[in-house]
């Protein structure tokens, strides 16, 4: 891999012994992928709960932050994903001191480094959104599919240590999504039926995720009739990233690069896979379950953005939950601060709901957590997170928002 | 002895030794395993229950998210973590967590690498040269 007279001087160690570190880093990933040489990025997001970090990467970044300011300081923009605890909350839910110690460590370590501790995977709702054609080392393979896809900037995923590197050397290795020829299609899904609800949009996604069988799969998406919302469109992504590891899609008519096939194909399109209202059917039936017991409803992955909230609020205004369950909702610390101030928070919390900020459920210790309030029958409007809770031993249910709130005044399962 | 070779890419880690276990399923450290007890743990795996301490993980690719990453050095520390990983595809994240774990990986072989080594067999991973021996 190419490395200009910059690089070539960091990797010398003549910036500092973490830019030295994160280049070498950045060179062993950028040759497992045969790339030619390094790119600038604008900004940088970092995924670093506590539950991935491990006592071991706390540490690592610790050892990071104590380097002289000038070798530690970030270069570019760089941002966090969901925290793994609300510090303000996380007694309620029974999360333990031994976790919220390390979350305090890590927000000291990253603050060190100049990180802004936005702790959020819907930062393309919230801060600076990404540019078409700007290079960037996001992570979060939400974060990564909406900012490729939507939005027409260009990311891999940047697990944290990655991310962190880029942050530190302003740079990434070009390979992948970098590059125009990675960003053609390569398989076509015919959609014969309109997602109606954010959960019908997130089945979508999880259905065409199930097919994809590498990184590098680019899936184009024919017969969406109306431009779907932000938040469709999150919902969507979040999960065909989540089951399918995909980092870019193609809508016809919907995304900036794609006005039309001919314009993300080479040549003849493939032979279009066609998708039904019955395969979204099929998909809620994957995570229907044999009787109605419920122990938690689950509003995230990812995080409700300011529109959600207010939907939220209507369905719980004057109404309350069931007191055998918990009803937890996860936002952003800015759209928190919102809906405090429009009276949203209130509305939801005078229901029994908790709503909790900068975290996600699923990076939140969520086994842990589980055992410690007994919870396992999980209900949510999130195909992602029905992807990912499961190996944390939760049965999930699938259900629309409404669906949602429903079972958790009823207190047990309604369809 | 006879011996089996394998050519895949040139991979990231040291050069290790060491039993296989085999499925052709796919994998995130996050979605799929019990990293306080090293067992797969989520139910729909085929290698539910299964225990992948030390073992030359063979899989078909890397799905789901970004937290492996931080994951695959965090159970190497604590000496919880399979030794190496040969998957036929491995996305950026297994790639920038075995860079970051030191953890031995090969992927991208001549065809099915899933279907080319058996559970139970002696396996030599080379990532150097991006080559696995099979003892046989």
């Amino acid at each position: 891999m190419q490395l200009n007279e910059i690089e070539q001087s960091m990797l010398a160690g003549a910036m500092g012994e973490p830019r030295r570190r994160a280049l070498e880093h950045q060179q062993k990933v950028g040759q497992f992928f045969d790339a030619p040489d390094m790119v600038e990025i604008a900004q940088a997001h970092i995924m670093a709960d506590t539950e991935a970090l491990g006592r071991a990467n706390v540490e690592y970044l610790e050892q990071v932050a104590a380097y002289p300011e000038a070798d530690r300081l970030v270069a570019v923009p760089t941002i966090t994903d969901p925290r793994g605890a609300d510090l303000k909350q996380y007694k309620v839910i029974r999360q333990a001191e031994a976790f919220i110690n390390l979350e305090r460590r890590t927000t000291a370590a990253f603050q060190a480094l100049g990180v802004m501790m936005t702790d959020t995977c819907i930062n393309y709702q919230l801060f600076m959104p990404p540019v078409q054609g700007q290079n960037l080392a996001f992570g979060d393979t939400g974060v990564c599919i909406y900012s490729n896809s939507v939005l027409g900037a260009r990311t891999n995923y940047e697990g944290g240590p990655s991310a962190l590197a880029a942050a530190l050397t302003g740079r990434t290795p070009r390979y992948g999504y970098h590059l125009d020829e990675c960003r053609r299609g390569t398989t076509l899904f015919e959609i014969q039926t309109q997602p109606q609800s954010l959960t019908d949009w997130g089945a979508l996604g999880g259905i065409i995720g199930r097919e994809m069988r590498s990184y590098f799969e680019v899936p184009v998406i024919n017969g969406i009739e109306k431009s779907p919302t932000s938040d469709a469109l999150k919902h969507f992504g979040a999960a065909l990233a989540s089951f399918g590891s995909t980092p870019l899609f193609h809508m016809i008519g919907v995304t900036p690069e794609a006005p039309d096939l001919k314009s993300v194909f080479d040549g003849t399109p493939p032979q279009p896979i066609s998708l039904k209202k019955t395969n979204i059917e099929e998909f809620y039936d994957d995570y229907g379950v044999p009787d109605d017991r419920l122990d938690v409803v689950v509003f995230a992955a990812p995080q409700l953005s300011l529109v959600e909230l207010q939907s939220l609020a209507g369905m719980l205004d004057g109404r309350k939950v069931d007191t055998r369950i918990s009803l937890l909702v996860c936002t952003a610390p800015a759209f928190k601060a919102e809906a405090d101030r429009m009276g949203l928070t209130e509305k939801i919390t005078r229901a029994g709901a908790l709503l909790l900020e900068g975290v996600c459920f699923y990076q939140m210790h969520a086994r842990e957590m589980g055992v410690a309030n007994q919870w396992q029958r999980l209900m949510t409007n999130s195909a992602k997170l029905t992807n990912i809770i499961s190996g944390y031993g939760y049965e999930p249910v699938l259900g629309t928002m409404e669906a949602c709130v429903a079972s958790a005044i009823a207190g047990r399962v309604v369809r | 002895m006879t011996q089996r070779i394998i050519h895949g890419h040139v991979g990231i880690g040291p050069t290790v030794s060491g039993a296989a276990l085999v499925a052709s399923d796919n994998f995130s450290a996050r979605y799929d395993l019990d990293r306080i007890k090293g067992v797969f743990s989520r139910p729909a795996h085929k290698l539910f229950g299964e225990n992948y301490l030390d073992k030359v993980l063979v899989l078909n690719i890397s799905k789901g998210g970004v937290a492996s990453a931080w994951m695959l050095y965090e159970m190497v520390t604590r000496k919880m973590a399979p030794i190496a990983l040969l998957l036929n595809y491995a996305n950026p994240i297994m790639a920038q967590g075995a860079a970051h774990a030191n953890l031995s990986m090969i992927d991208r072989f001549d065809d099915d690498i899933t279907t080319m080594i058996k559970t139970g067999e002696e396996v030599t991973v080379e990532p150097i040269t991006g080559k696995v021996v099979v003892e046989l």
